[in-house]
């Protein structure tokens, strides 16, 4: 008996003993292989009297199980083991800063996003967005918009001409985007909804005007929108752009050509602090021109004025995107300056939208 | 157009304030600018009297004054003015004060050991004049002690106004009173029409002679008035004009002013003795001059409409006098001009000859005509008044024109275009108030311009007078009632195609740059453009005359400005528009990026994680193909050729086609010479989408995605790589490859390139990696050698390649 107390004692300590699993497998190997020191024990059941092998039977069948449990028990402990050293081996510095990924370095210029946002507000209120070309005919740009020849009016475009062609037309770069006006009323049926976002220019430059810029023109033609719906249009837009809950607006009496009535519109504006904020304070901020569509232009477009009406109104995208964003300087809109386009652009998923508000 | 609260109160009565006045004038479209009160900065300086005027004791040019203030013991005063005197009344400036003409707040000083307690002032110290030969000398009678603009008469608001182009009538302080009176702020004082009776015929004749040409004055009226009396004019006359920036010069010539900013009608004097013969008003001749009142020399032509006598061109009819028969002090015969001159011409000759006087500011607007000899009398009596003499009879040429228009006007227009309600009476009022005829009743009245409002055309013209002066808060805010449909399309496909390339594009780390439509010629050219039909006629600067060919030369210009302020790993894109053409089809949409230095997809500069390279074609040609997946270009059917355009490296750049001929993106990296020609370093790579070559996508169809077809089998992979001639493309390997079963191989990819020990010289090895996928049943190894094979068939046939052993 003692035989076997020394066996199990000495198994037992080599498999704690054991450092590794391969250790461990070569105790294993000796005591429960084929030719190991339990096996051999095992053999020599057969030769014994039924009385010792009663004895010695589940004796030896006992320590099989205590080694093999044991062999099992220390085979965990280390397999434990040897995964706990290979991740402390594992570990990396995590404070280590990741390259920003180009879906946050990457930017959409405010001009971009602003015509985005008008989009957006006017999609709702059933406009849709009409284009023309930059390079125009006087007859578009001037004429049909009611813009007698020679008159001063004419004159405080600062326009950009190109060279005379043989047949005497002059083209010229649109001063305005108001020749969309034409151009869509020319071509489509009434009722019109549209606005017309796109590039403008003046010869003219310096800290707030710029050779070429962005406007947007609004027009509404049917039989039967008049100023009250005008106004409201643009109570309606400033409060959406603004992202204001209300804004105090000042209707004023002005001179379009292609308007009749027209008027500016001032905005409620403060201008204590640093910056113009909008739509608190005591101070006027002019914002854009309206009007009336003058009945020249309607008829100019081959519609009765007496029959179609309507409005218009325009103004500078530029202008309202630094009224909103806070940029100080026109003239850095065209820079290309990536560290100002870092700064005023908008990430490329933040798509502007009236159920998700505009800009948040 | 400027004026002082006094001079419209000469016009207006009115109990208004300056706030009500300036508010009104604003809500009826004369929109106030400014209001300024030069009084407001001169508040601190008195009326002081010099008592004692000593030699300073170490300064030969100063003087120790003692000064009487009106209040307490003289004060000393240090001063260097040569005409500093005892007796003297001047203007003091003490410790605290701030001198505006200096820019400094006086102190109490110690000059040369004397202490000086202020400063007795000239005129250009506080900036009434350029005046500083000496301190300001008073009257004697100057009461000592008051404030000294009040006693000048400088505490005065002057109201300065934006003057809309439609409104020659407010061009004078007289309209612009009568619009304040119609919109209820007063009642306007009426204008004296008396006219002077001549006591003698007019002895200079004048004649408008324009031969079979278009006539450049409709009518000229004129008058003699002898033995005036010349001189400064009255302190009230000079300090209107003082007040509104003129700079008083003798009183006729300050009538002419007065009355050009009193009643919006300017006029001109001739010193009589200074004038040969008759006037006549012609066009000018070639080779003719003109010495202007201005001081300046102007060249004549045909296109000007000149005044002449038999000694020459004496004026600029309407817009400029001349020196040689300007009235001076020494005048006693004067001769006054009242006409009436086509607005046009005037427009045309001021702007050809570049003269801005406020003669032709009114002319070009349109002055009252019927006022043209209401004007002459006015100026008339103001003469007679101010420097005496004796009138001669009127003489005019020519007619003043019939201006009065009759439009029918229903009232229901106004309701129609303002939608406001405005009663029948109301309406009534406010144009009769401002000078309209009304006549009739019932629903449509005859309404009839005055003669001083040129602009008025028709209804709407009417509706906007009415509305205007009634008020435009009157308009209720009015829903824009809802169009029929909810969630339609309002884009176009070309801003659509815009908006999803330029979001694609940001995406990939590009930051949104706009650039000029216009650049300069040599860049132009560069990129294909610069023709003739494309340049400006006019433009503002040698780098920004013509229309842009592409957006790559203003986006690497852009790109090296940034590298030039230490930013030279820079992604930039546009989305614009380019000109191939002056007309509206030669305009095209593109979205163009360059990418500088090592600013890759993964991130520019150096970093932990791997060292970034520069730019390559690849990463052109990865951010072209995502554009266009992002507008919906197929792009795995897109034909890859290496014909991209000159400013492209040849050997490193493409061009992505659909079919043949329709390119739609270029991209590689820049040309060396490029680099050169627009003076910018790379390495600098880029792309161009051709926004508009994408065709319209077919029809509508449905919105249906179709079943999602996948097999439950598994794919088998299997690798190939193959020894080819180095010019063979990888293009050509690939399709043939795809080509050996085209149900079953579902991807070719390509895993390896390698070139040198081991593969011959002039070869490569290509590996790729074929992905069969079977639908029905499991491939049999036989099956899957039988493509194999057939796939080492279709390359070696395809590309002269061998598989490699």
């Amino acid at each position: 008996m003692s035989n076997l107390d020394t066996l199990e004692t000495d198994l037992l300590a080599a498999i704690e003993g054991a450092g590794t699993e391969a250790a461990l497998e070569d105790i294993r190997v000796a005591a429960l292989g084929k030719k190991g020191s339990i096996s051999e024990q095992m053999k020599t059941l057969g030769k014994m009297t039924p009385e010792e092998r009663q004895v010695m039977g589940p004796a030896l069948n006992g320590l099989k199980a205590k080694i093999t449990d044991a062999i099992a028990a220390r085979k965990d402990v280390l397999a434990e083991a040897a995964l706990e050293a290979r991740l402390a081996s594992e570990r990396v510095d995590i404070t280590l800063p990741l390259r920003p990924t180009p879906v946050e370095t990457g930017r959409i210029h405010p001009v971009s996003q602003v015509i985005d946002e008008l989009t957006a507000i006017f999609a709702d209120m059933g406009f849709s967005i009409a284009e023309g070309p930059d390079i125009e005919t006087d007859e578009l740009n001037f004429t049909a918009l009611n813009f007698p020849e020679g008159h001063p009016a004419r004159e405080m475009h600062d326009t950009f001409f190109f060279n005379p062609k043989e047949d005497g037309e002059r083209l010229l770069l649109r001063t305005h985007t108001s020749p969309v006006q034409i151009r869509t009323m020319r071509s489509q049926e009434p009722p019109i909804r549209v606005i017309t976002p796109g590039r403008t220019y003046r010869c003219d430059s310096d800290q707030t005007h710029t050779p070429m810029f962005h406007q947007v023109e609004g027009l509404v033609i049917d039989k039967g929108s008049h100023f009250g719906h005008l106004k409201w249009v643009l109570r309606e837009f400033c409060k959406a752009f603004f992202e204001v809950d209300d804004i105090k607006m000042r209707f004023r009496p002005s001179f379009f050509p292609f308007t009749e009535p027209s008027m500016e519109l001032d905005i409620q504006c403060d201008r204590s602090g640093g910056e113009v904020k909008i739509g608190q304070g005591e101070d006027w901020l002019e914002i854009l021109g309206c009007g009336m569509v003058h009945p020249n232009v309607i008829r100019n477009c081959g519609l009765d004025p007496d029959v179609y009406q309507g409005f218009a109104w325009g103004m500078g995208i530029d202008r309202i995107a630094m009224l909103k964003y806070g940029m100080p300087d026109l003239r850095a809109f065209f820079d290309a300056d990536v560290r100002w386009i870092q700064h005023y652009g908008f990430r490329p998923l933040d798509l502007p939208t009236l159920f998700g508000g505009l800009s948040s | 157009m400027k004026f002082t609260l006094s001079w419209l109160k000469e016009h207006l009565e009115t109990d208004a304030s300056l706030e009500e006045i300036v508010e009104r004038l604003t809500l009826i479209g004369l929109e106030v600018e400014e209001v300024t009160n030069r009084a407001d900065r001169l508040k601190p300086f008195k009326i002081a009297k010099v008592l004692e005027a000593e030699q300073h004791p170490n300064a030969d040019r100063l003087r120790v004054l003692k000064v009487d203030t009106g209040e307490g013991d003289p004060v000393q005063v240090v001063c260097g003015a040569p005409n500093a005197r005892a007796g003297l009344v001047g203007v003091l400036g003490k410790p605290g004060d701030y001198v505006p003409g200096l820019d400094v707040t006086l102190s109490v000083g110690k000059i040369r050991d004397v202490e000086s307690f202020g400063m007795m002032c000239s005129e250009r110290e506080l900036e009434l004049s350029n005046e500083h030969d000496g301190i300001i000398d008073l009257p004697a009678d100057a009461p000592v002690g008051m404030a000294y603009a009040e006693w000048a008469g400088l505490d005065e608001p002057v109201i300065e106004i934006g003057l809309t182009p439609n409104r020659p009538d407010c061009t004078g302080v007289y309209g612009i009173a009568r619009d304040l009176a119609a919109a209820g702020l007063g009642k306007l004082k009426e204008r004296s029409n008396e006219q002077v009776r001549g006591t003698f015929p007019c002895p200079v004749d004048v004649t408008l002679d324009f031969g079979h040409t278009k006539p450049m004055c409709k009518a000229f009226g004129l008058r003699l008035v002898k033995g005036v009396k010349n001189g400064p004019s009255p302190k009230w006359l000079q300090d209107r004009l003082t007040a509104i920036g003129l700079r008083p010069i003798n009183t006729l010539v300050d009538m002419t002013n007065y009355i050009t900013f009193d009643q919006g009608r300017p006029l001109h004097v001739f010193d009589a003795d200074k004038v040969h013969g008759n006037l006549v008003v012609r066009r000018g001749k070639p080779g003719e001059t003109i010495d202007g009142l201005n001081g300046k020399t102007y060249e004549i032509d045909d296109t000007v409409c000149v005044i002449s006598d038999d000694n020459g061109v004496e004026s600029l009819g309407g817009i400029l006098g001349g020196e040689p028969s300007g009235c001076t002090e020494e005048t006693v015969n004067v001769l006054i001009e009242s006409a009436l001159w086509d607005e046009d011409d005037i427009a045309a000759t001021g702007r050809k000859l570049g003269v801005n006087t406020d003669a032709r500011y009114r002319f070009e607007r349109g002055v009252d005509p019927d006022y043209m000899m209401p004007g002459l009398e006015y100026a008339t009596r103001m003469v007679l008044e101010l420097c005496g003499g004796e009138a001669s009879e009127t003489v005019q040429a020519g007619s003043v024109p019939e201006t009065s228009k009759i439009i029918e006007f229903p009232y229901s227009e106004i309701k129609r275009l303002s939608g406001v309600d405005v009663q029948p009476a109301e309406a009534n009022v406010t144009l009769k108030s401002l000078g309209f005829w009304v006549s009739g009743s019932g629903d449509t009245v005859k309404v009839a311009a005055p003669s001083w409002r040129p602009d008025i055309e028709g209804k709407a013209d009417l509706v906007e007078e009415v509305v205007r002066i009634i008020g435009l808060d009157r308009v209720p805010f009015t829903p824009l009632p809802r169009t029929g449909t909810v969630g339609q399309k309002v884009l176009t496909t070309g801003q659509i195609r815009r908006n999803k390339a330029r979001r694609a594009l940001a995406a990939r780390g590009f930051n949104e740059a706009v650039t000029w439509s216009f650049i300069a010629k040599d860049h132009a050219e560069l990129f294909g453009g610069g023709s003739a039909a494309l340049a400006l006629a006019n433009p503002i600067s040698t780098e920004m005359s013509d229309m842009r060919p592409s957006l790559l030369p203003g986006l690497l210009v852009a790109a090296q400005r940034n590298a030039d302020r230490g930013y030279g790993n820079v992604a930039l894109f546009e989305v614009g528009q380019v000109f191939e053409n002056d007309t509206p089809e030669g305009q095209k949409m593109v979205a163009t990026g360059v990418r500088r230095g090592s600013a890759k997809l993964q991130g520019a500069g150096r970093h932990w994680s791997g060292v970034s390279q520069t730019v390559d074609v690849f990463d052109a040609k990865a951010d072209a193909e995502a554009a266009l997946a992002a507008i919906g270009a197929p792009v795995d059917k897109l034909m890859v050729s290496a014909d991209a355009p000159a400013t492209f490296h040849p050997g490193r750049s493409g061009c992505l086609k659909l079919g043949p001929k329709n390119v739609l993106a270029v991209f590689g990296e820049i040309h060396p010479r490029t680099l050169q020609m627009l003076d910018i370093e790379g390495p600098l790579i880029a792309f161009e989408i051709y926004l508009d070559a994408l065709p319209e996508p077919k029809g509508k169809g449905g919105r249906s995605k179709g079943a999602l077809n996948v097999s439950g089998l598994m794919p088998v992979q299997r690798d190939f790589a193959f020894l080819l001639g180095k010019d063979v493309s990888a293009e050509a390997l690939l399709k043939a490859a795809r080509g050996a079963d085209k149900t079953l191989i579902s991807d070719v990819t390509l895993f390896d390139i390698y070139e040198g020990q081991g593969v011959p010289e002039g070869q490569k090895s290509v590996a790729i990696d074929v992905t069969m996928q079977p639908r029905q049943k499991t491939l049999t190894d036989e099956e899957i050698d039988a493509v194999a094979k057939k796939i080492i068939a279709n390359v070696e046939k395809a590309t002269g390649g061998t598989l490699r052993g």
